[in-house]
């Protein structure tokens, strides 16, 4: 990808992310990114019904990769069902992690395919695929482990 | 000054990250390496030549502490470093002297490794902490101190420098006052003892703890220093090897005598010997010679980066070299990101200190920190790059 639009999009995402701001609805799964790092503070809701992801939203203080990582998954995982959120997270860690991966699922996500190559930025790309995660493994009653190998 | 002795500073980075560690001269990497290719053994009862030599250089490292710092050489307690020493301090000390109701008076500015420790102190025993209001430059006075104490307050712990905002607070002064009034004063020394004179006998401490890593010294290894009455009646955290006299199959015991008694097991020895050599090294350098070129430096600093427009600093504490800002609607992190991008190392986040959030108009900041191997060309070089940044996102992004 051109380097002048991926940052162009990231910037974007960045400073007009997509569902920022919290709403006050119980059917909304809450989950907070703190324990992950000591900078990135991110609160996430997510409403799943049927199976699908109705809604997801999003605050807190972070840096440009985190929050329009976060602004561009929220717009790529809305309306999928949990199966295909789990390919997407699932190609989207490979793709950070520089392995194999299925770029048609992952959408204007691929503008972080390079972030390898900037290793302290690898875990801010990760957060709201960990975030994403940890709420449906709740759902599903298991504790997963998370971290940059997972 | 200096900057020669330092290997590190051969690969063309600028190091402004002195608060979190500094960079190790050759002579203590030296010092250690010459540990484990020479003579390598433990400490205690080996009676060859070889243990002799490392007894030998291990217990100097007492005595070249207590000359540092004006204590008694048994006073000195060698510990894993500043947060070891505080836990020490509250849960071998304040745990057995403190009551329900108690008061340990700290500040919002401390380390979490000053005030953690208290916390669950209080969550086990029920002491009270108070918190001693800040100016609007973040720095806590004497008499801010004396407005919170009352008759309740039994300790003050405070560290002498702040790791975010560089607030000096007058230890010397409190320690007066502590006296009088019968409070213990403990001091967290991390970010002063490797930057200026600091006199715990003249200051009237009661306990002082510091690390070596954040004064040329390896990491592992830190100093916890107490009253010789106080070490004596202070329990030991760990039980083991070397700290006991005697034990027998009653469960009888019997412990050895401070500082030995705090010091179970196989303490980290080539980090010990380096850590005296790094403060022989100070020494030579002269602690008031450190203290001047790190005023030089936090004065240039200050008179430049308030031209800056949009730059935001938190405090302007020049008296110590550590100051915190961000730049105007960037993240702490993307800024530092930038900033390494020219090779020079920040640190960004709340740095430990999480309750300066309630303080401080935000939660995380850009630190930058001097040491005197830090010269005026590189404090420049980082002018030159922060009025640069309106292109900052090109560069991150």
């Amino acid at each position: 990808m051109d380097s002048n639009v991926r940052r162009e999009i990231i910037l974007e995402n960045y400073q007009d992310p997509m569902n920022r701001g919290l709403i006050d609805d119980d059917t909304y799964l809450k989950v907070n990114t703190n324990s992950e790092s000591c900078i990135d503070n991110l609160d996430f809701q997510i409403k799943i019904e049927d199976n699908t992801i109705k809604d997801i939203r999003f605050d807190g203080e972070a840096c440009a990769i985190s929050t329009s990582a976060t602004s561009i998954m929220i717009q790529r995982l809305i309306g999928k069902t949990v199966e295909e959120v789990k390919n997407i997270l699932k190609n989207y860690q490979n793709m950070i992690e520089d392995k194999e991966y299925d770029k048609d699922v992952l959408g204007e996500l691929i503008v972080y395919e390079e972030i390898n190559k900037q290793p302290n930025r690898i875990h801010c790309a990760l957060i709201p695929s960990i975030a994403v995660q940890e709420i449906l493994s709740k759902i599903e009653g298991n504790k997963v482990e998370y971290g940059e190998n997972n | 000054m200096n900057r020669e002795d330092f290997p590190m500073l051969d690969s063309n980075i600028i190091y402004f990250d002195n608060s979190a560690t500094t960079l190790k001269p050759k002579r203590v990497i030296e010092k250690m390496e010459e540990y484990y290719q020479k003579h390598t053994s433990n400490i205690h009862r080996g009676e060859y030549d070889a243990a002799e030599k490392t007894n030998q250089l291990y217990d100097q490292v007492r005595e070249i502490v207590a000359d540092f710092i004006h204590c008694q050489k048994d006073e000195v307690v060698y510990t894993s470093g500043t947060t070891m020493s505080i836990n020490m301090v509250v849960f071998g000390y304040m745990r057995k002297h403190l009551k329900r109701g108690d008061e340990v008076l700290l500040s919002k500015a401390e380390h979490a490794s000053n005030i953690l420790p208290w916390i669950k102190l209080q969550e086990e025993i029920g002491i009270k902490l108070t918190y001693a209001p800040l100016d609007e430059n973040y720095h806590l006075s004497l008499e801010a101190i004396q407005k919170c104490v009352t008759e309740k307050t039994k300790v003050i712990s405070l560290a002498q420098v702040t790791n975010v905002t560089g607030d000096v607070r007058d230890v010397r002064k409190i320690g007066e006052f502590c006296q009088e009034k019968g409070i213990l004063f403990h001091v967290d020394g991390a970010q002063s003892v490797p930057h200026m004179k600091v006199d715990f006998e003249e200051s009237h401490m009661d306990f002082l703890s510091f690390s070596g890593h954040k004064m040329c010294g390896p990491t592992g290894v830190g100093i916890l220093v107490g009253k010789k009455d106080l070490l004596e009646e202070m329990e030991p955290i760990l039980y083991g090897g070397g700290m006991n006299a005697s034990f027998e199959a009653d469960s009888s015991y019997e412990l050895k005598k401070a500082p030995t008694k705090l010091e179970a097991g196989t303490p980290p020895i080539a980090e010990i010997i380096g850590l005296g050599e790094a403060i022989l090294y100070l020494k030579e350098i002269g602690i008031e010679n450190i203290e001047r070129q790190e005023g030089k430096l936090s004065e240039y600093f200050l008179s430049k980066i308030k031209d800056i427009p949009n730059i935001i600093l938190y405090g302007e504490n020049k008296e110590s070299g550590i100051f915190a800002w961000n730049i105007e609607g960037v993240f702490a992190q993307d800024a530092a990101a930038y900033l390494n991008h020219y090779h020079i190392c920040v640190r960004a986040g709340n740095h430990c200190a999480k309750l300066l959030k309630d303080i401080l108009p935000v939660k995380n900041t850009v630190r930058v920190s001097f040491y005197f191997y830090n010269t005026l060309e590189e404090i420049d070089q980082l002018i030159e790059v922060l009025k640069n940044s309106k292109d900052i996102f090109k560069i991150v992004l």
